[in-house]
């Protein structure tokens, strides 16, 4: 097969940037709060395939050390978005992101 | 992938969400496996699909998911959202399409195979990148206390 098509960093990083597209939109149009911190982790994870790419391109694994660091970090806000996402259930007994309004004129 | 991603952001019912958003996360460790990082992959799908999502079922579980399932699932201002994304999409086509100069587009080069992915992870994570893990570390610890902290029923 002569004609076979090269897979170059290219293609990751439209992957990448395809991934971020729909967390992008999954943050700015969902009303669950949970689908939101969700398509946040989808933000994360296409940085993550960015950042692997390039360490791959350039011969060198910095890339990988910082996507092991982001992924570090996502969790770490994860577990945090998630307590708030509890205490704020506990108060007001509904998921929607249009009714956190009490800070509104 | 794109297909678990498109699942997470449309369906309504948030478990299946979850489920299409670990199905994005296991072919995130598959592709990493093909850039030639298994131990990015195996961190992938240990600390994401099987920690991360895991916390997120449970907090699935302790909200209320039959009332917000009725409801509309798209929320108030989605139109603008819309534009945004649409616009942010358009700058990416832009960048890739007509910006094909700014990095060397040529196939994928070999990383030096003296030493295997993981230890040469190891290395770099313990030798130059020291004070950077010391500072995830406490920004783990922090995390907790303040997850504890957040939850708790009076503080």
């Amino acid at each position: 097969m002569e004609s076979m098509l090269h897979i170059t960093t290219l293609h990751y990083l439209v992957l990448g940037a395809a991934l971020f597209l729909l967390g992008v939109i999954g943050v700015l149009t969902r009303r669950n709060v949970v689908i939101v911190l969700m398509s946040i982790e989808l933000i994360l994870n296409a940085v993550n395939l960015n950042l692997v790419a390039f360490s791959r391109m350039w011969g060198g694994l910095h890339g990988q050390v910082f996507a092991i660091f982001v992924i570090t970090d996502a969790a770490a806000e994860a577990a945090v978005g998630l307590g708030i996402l509890i205490a704020f259930f506990r108060n007001k007994e509904t998921v929607n992101i249009d009714e956190v309004n009490l800070l509104k004129w | 992938m794109l297909i678990g991603g498109i699942l997470v952001i449309t369906r309504k019912n948030p478990v299946h969400s979850a489920l299409a958003l670990i199905v994005a996360l296991l072919a995130q460790a598959s592709i990493y496996l093909m850039l030639y990082a298994p131990f990015v992959a195996g961190v992938q799908i240990i600390l994401y699909a099987g920690g991360i999502m895991v916390l997120f079922l449970f907090v699935i579980m302790l909200v209320n998911v039959e009332r917000s399932m009725k409801e509309r699932q798209f929320n108030s201002q989605w139109v603008v959202g819309i534009i945004a994304a649409t616009a942010l999409g358009g700058l990416f086509i832009a960048v890739y399409t007509k910006g094909n100069n700014i990095f060397p587009n040529h196939a994928l080069r070999m990383t030096t195979g003296e030493a295997p992915n993981t230890q040469g992870v190891a290395i770099m994570l313990y030798g130059q990148y020291m004070f950077a893990f010391e500072i995830a570390s406490l920004l783990l610890l922090v995390a907790i206390i303040g997850a504890v902290v957040m939850a708790k029923k009076r503080i």
